[in-house]
């Protein structure tokens, strides 16, 4: 991608060149070839609706280039494939934390294999950062209270640098990074080397310690909705709206239950804002997923329960 | 304001003493005036805007919650206060009125009911902010909403964050009214006075006129303020 | 015939020696010595901003923050950022220059509210007090931008008492614009038709409706921001379910408005300077004039540009950038219609027509890269560096700056009464230029290879650019200072002007230099068209042509 990032700038660079050029060129031969001279007196002239049409028609167009092939570019950007591996990052004043799905943590780093789709689910704790990887021409700002995205394939092994690029505070130009990417074989040594709980096992712990799985059952009808299957799936809410349950939702129902009720059910979850961080969130947001069969194409998670059960009844 | 340190003491034609010497007559100046007038008052229409956009955001997002709050604010004194507005913008054409009929004691007599039923506007307020304190609904660490949303009968729980989203809007914009109000009663005080000392009653009354506009348009305003307000999903 | 003077040329007192002493200068309703109070104070803050924008490219000489700490780095470049923008840029060419000339452009004998023009220059100083007295005491650190939650509930600087700084300056600039609106409509002389108004006009007045419609929206976020921080009134605060987003909105809704409040006037400034050195009518006119128009109307529809990468959805990004594309258009044809007026023209190289000419050219590359900024996917990756940095730069300094000063050396004999030094103010715009694009034009590269905004410290790789970005910042300040130092030399020591130094088009040359505190003893009749060069004969050549 970021090779048509650099194609279309190059296309602007060329047309911006010769547009420059042009005007340079006629101001300079015009300014000298119409220089004062005595005896000669200045012509006066009107003015050519034709040429005004012209010149504002034509550019127009060109910029028109502009803006589809940008847009193009930015609607793929902005849409994930629906295989890529996701990741989870929280940004804080002033680092990076990254959470893989099966575990590993890092900070201020990201390991990604090579030739393979990434997506980033990334939120932040305090205020407003943005992701910026310069060699791969992508940034995305990075919310409090939201989740926001960015996703890309690295197609070159190497250190690419990571910066931060939303004016966050003291330490926003020390809030850099290395995105590392390695050769198949290489990530996934590293990746069994720093091998933790899977988030979404951590999730589970999760999910059972603070009693979400009390109300929210599989096995029988509880306080709460069923949770398996629900993700990316539209809900009826109790005020007739329908939503779509995206990471977002999830998120949103673990920290404000009231905001949107699921048709059916009284509003008696506990809102667990100031009980759980950011990383927890993202844990728990992960364990709900896992509950959903992956997308199309995704390979699918180690160790992920193999049906919709879940609970605290029988499970590893 | 030296204009000149040479003073000019005669003059082509004589002229009303309101008359400002860059203007090349009195109709000019009452049109400048008047244009001048309308411009602020579309400033402050776009002052306002900015919070009626904000309003309009969070009401799509957090409608139930914006339903419970509405449904907590104290229709009555609302609907008193809407009245009270609107018959001090009649008691505000009358005092223009007046003025341009050269009627010294009806022009101040008009500009204090003016002043009076804005003070009644602003007591009334002050009341509805008291009970908000006292039922914990001014936000901050003191905030505290647990009323569900009354959906013609149905009661929808909704969730206290945005519920003091709701009254955090309210608090800014009947607070930014009440300040354009209290404004308002010294724009006029000031020119009740120098109305009784009789300035606006030899045929130039601008402004009285002027300050009857921005009277005008901060009664307006509470138009919008008061259904987008109290009379959220109020059908019963 | 057209160009009789219609004031005495040789009046016994002019609007400068009408009265002495402090009070006649610190309680006057005339439009011209407000311009000068004006030209005062905004020029203090200038060089204020100056001296922090100094600081900042000394810091950058370096990759590791060794000049000062990151806090201090921090409040530098937003204090250089809100001087910059509220305290010059805004204000600069409206207050100084318009205020000056837009009475006698019109025929009249001054604003049509005067005391409110002194109110606005109160306004402007008293938000100038309360900007430094902040400064002094700790200063801000939220970028000029100062973006919510780090606004409203991180940062422990003096928000509020910046941000009532602004508001107060904001009330500046609204007077100001709503003065110009009122003056244009209501006070043209008898004969001057809009048709015949000189574009400098046009554009104060196109400038005037964005004062007027924006300003007011950022006034209202301010208190927004202010409340939120004082009465937690949390309306940007996304604990309570608030959309940092939407103060978003709110700010750039007015701040990208007000870009054009800042360049608009100075385009006027550009439109009088090449018809009079090129003694010729402007090419297109009336495209130029209402392309003024077209400018400020546009410009409210484009806010979220600045937004691409910020949250908003796909369709929104797609719908600003489209529209981004569209007010990009009247620039361009201002830009072609300044070139096509040079075309069989008999053209000096004055000092303010080599300013018009730099303008021109570094207009169209500021102007060229914010194409770059519009198109989606190179906004991605070259938003938040210094790519944007550097655009913005060309135009407000390459822009607004350049027309500015063109228009102070254009108008100084008007003003003063006084010519200043011609070769000093020639070898200052080179200055200038030259300065300018070796400061800036590294910033393009710095932006597109990766380096953030804002960064107290980077990585050693972008540390040559930075160094050549600095060198071009010294000499550009040598070229900013040599005009102070002899614009008042000339006060003293200058040659005295005549009313019409340059044989302009124009009703302010045809009256005195400096003009009577009236303006015009009478009121002139307007019976020709604008620019009417072809009945204005240029003045004799002293020296050789093309100097």
């Amino acid at each position: 991608m970021s090779g048509q990032v650099d194609a279309l700038y190059i296309y602007l660079l060329f047309v911006a060149a010769v547009m420059t050029a042009l005007i340079f060129l006629a101001v300079t031969v015009l300014a000298i070839k119409y220089r004062r001279k005595p005896g000669v007196e200045a012509h006066q002239i009107e003015g050519s609706t034709i040429l005004e049409i012209g010149w504002s028609v034509i550019p127009f167009g060109v910029m028109l280039t502009f803006f589809i092939w940008g847009a193009v570019l930015y609607f793929k950007e902005r849409t994930p494939p629906a295989d890529a591996t996701e990741v989870y990052v929280v940004a804080k004043q002033w680092m990076w934390k990254i959470e893989h799905m099966e575990g590993q943590r890092e900070i201020n780093e990201l390991h990604v294999p090579v030739g393979q789709n990434v997506k980033l689910i990334m939120t932040s704790q305090d205020v407003i950062h943005s992701f910026y990887i310069p060699a791969f021409r992508i940034k995305q700002d990075v919310l409090p209270g939201r989740y926001t995205t960015l996703w890309f394939k690295a197609t070159k092994p190497g250190h690419y640098h990571l910066f931060c690029a939303e004016y966050c505070g003291t330490m926003h130009s020390g809030m850099g990074g290395d995105i590392v990417v390695m050769d198949p074989q290489a990530y996934a040594q590293w990746a069994a080397a720093g091998a933790s709980a899977a988030l979404h096992d951590t999730g589970k712990q999760l999910f059972l310690s603070l009693g979400c799985a009390s109300c929210h059952r599989s096995d029988v009808q509880g306080r709460g909705p069923n949770l398996a299957g629900i993700f990316d799936k539209p809900v009826l809410l109790q005020d007739g709206r329908t939503v779509t349950a995206d990471d977002n939702y999830l998120r949103e129902s673990i920290l404000d239950p009231t905001a949107k009720i699921v048709s059916g059910f009284k509003p008696v979850m506990p809102t667990f804002q100031g009980l759980v961080d950011e990383e927890q969130l993202n844990a728990l947001v992960a364990y709900i997923k896992s509950l959903s069969p992956p997308a199309p194409g995704t390979a699918a998670l180690q160790n992920a329960p193999a049906g919709a059960q879940y609970g605290n009844t029988q499970q590893q | 304001m030296a204009h000149s340190q040479v003073t000019v003491t005669e003059h082509a034609e004589a002229h009303n003493p309101a008359l400002r010497h860059h203007f090349a007559d009195e109709q000019q100046q009452k049109n400048a005036a008047s244009l001048g007038m309308w411009l602020f008052l579309v400033t402050e229409i776009m002052f306002f805007g900015g919070m009626f956009c904000a309003y309009l955001v969070y009401r799509l997002a957090h409608f139930n919650a914006f339903a419970a709050g509405s449904q907590q604010l104290n229709i009555y004194l609302g609907a008193i206060n809407t009245a009270v507005l609107l018959v001090s913008s009649v008691t505000v054409v009358l005092a223009v009125k007046a003025a341009e009929a050269r009627k010294r004691k009806q022009l101040v007599s008009f500009i204090v009911v003016t002043i009076l039923l804005g003070l009644v506007f602003l007591g009334i307020k002050a009341k509805e902010y008291t009970d908000k304190f006292e039922d914990h609904y001014v936000p901050g660490a003191t905030f505290h909403f647990d009323k569900p949303f009354d959906d013609n009968g149905k009661q929808i729980p909704v969730s206290s964050n945005a519920a003091q989203l709701f009254f955090s809007l309210y608090f800014a914009m009947t607070g930014m009214h009440a300040l354009h109000m209290i404004i308002g009663c010294g724009l006029f005080t000031v020119l009740g006075v120098l109305a009784w000392k009789g300035h606006y009653t030899s045929g130039y009354f601008t402004p009285i006129e002027n300050a009857g506009l921005y009277w005008h348009l901060v009664d307006i305003i509470w138009i919008y303020l008061f259904p987008l307000l109290y009379l959220i999903s109020r059908h019963s | 015939m057209a160009s009789e003077a219609i004031a005495n040329p040789e009046p016994k007192t002019n609007y400068l020696t009408n009265g002495y002493g402090l009070k006649s200068w610190l309680l006057t309703t005339d439009h011209k010595r407000i311009a000068l109070l004006y030209l005062i104070s905004v020029t203090i803050f200038f060089f204020l901003g100056g001296f922090f924008a100094m600081l900042i490219r000394l810091e950058l000489l370096t990759p590791q923050g060794d000049l000062m700490q990151a806090d201090t780095y921090n409040k530098v470049f937003t204090m250089h950022g809100m001087i910059m923008v509220f305290f010059f840029l805004i204000p600069v060419v409206p207050a100084v220059l318009g205020n000056f000339l837009v009475p006698i452009m019109i025929g009249a004998k001054d604003l049509a509210f005067p005391r409110i023009n002194l109110l606005s220059w109160y306004l402007y100083v008293i938000g100038g007090i309360l900007i430094l007295h902040c400064m002094l005491t700790g200063g801000v650190d939220t970028g000029w931008t100062f973006y919510t939650p780090f606004s409203t509930a991180f940062t422990n600087t003096k928000i509020i008492e910046a941000g009532l700084a602004v508001f107060v300056a904001g009330f500046s600039s609204i007077f100001t614009g709503l003065n110009f609106i009122v003056t244009i409509h209501r006070m043209r002389a008898p004969g001057l038709t809009w048709d015949r108004l000189p574009l400098f006009l046009w554009a104060n007045y196109a400038t005037s409706l964005i004062m007027i419609l924006g300003t007011p929206v950022v006034a209202i976020t301010i208190v927004l921001v202010a409340v939120e921080r004082l009465f937690h009134l949390g309306v940007f605060d996304p604990k309570l379910g608030g959309d940092p987003l939407l103060f978003q909105h709110l700010f750039w809704f007015y701040s990208h408005p007000a870009v054009y409040i800042m360049i608009l006037p100075s385009m006027g400034v550009i439109s009088e300077l090449i018809t009079c050195f090129s003694r010729k009518r402007v090419f297109g006119y009336k495209f130029v004039a209402l392309s003024s128009i077209a400018i400020a109307v546009i410009g409210f529809l484009v806010w979220a540009h600045h937004m691409f990468v910020a949250g908003i959805s796909l369709y929104a990004a797609m719908i600003f950038s489209f529209l981004t594309f569209f007010v990009g258009v009247p620039s361009a044809v201002k830009v072609f219609n300044w070139t096509a007026t040079l075309y069989k023209g008999s053209i000096s190289y004055t000092t303010p027509m080599l300013y018009a000419f730099g303008f021109i050219g570094l207009f169209t590359i500021g102007g060229l890269t914010g194409l770059f900024l519009a198109t989606l996917g190179i906004d991605v990756h070259v938003t938040d560096t210094y790519f944007v940095v550097a655009h913005f730069h060309y135009v407000m300094v390459g822009g607004v700056v350049m027309g500015y000063l063109g228009g102070m050396h254009f108008w100084w004999p008007k003003i003063s009464g006084r010519m200043y030094p011609e070769a000093w103010a020639k070898l200052s715009a080179l200055l200038v230029f030259v300065g300018f694009n070796l400061t800036f034009f590294p910033q393009f590269i710095l932006g597109y290879i990766g380096m953030p905004r804002r960064y107290w410290q980077y990585p050693p790789e972008f540390q040559v650019l930075n160094v050549l970005s600095t060198a071009g910042a010294s000499v550009l300040a040598v070229g900013y200072l040599l005009p102070m130092i002899y614009f008042l030399w000339s006060l003293r020591y200058g040659p005295i002007a005549e009313a019409n130094p340059w044989n302009a088009a124009g009703l302010e040359w045809k009256t005195s230099s400096p003009p009577p505190t009236f303006n015009f003893d009478e009121t002139p009749v307007v019976t020709w068209e604008a620019y009417n060069y072809d009945e204005i004969p240029p003045k004799e050549l002293e020296v050789p042509v093309g100097s």
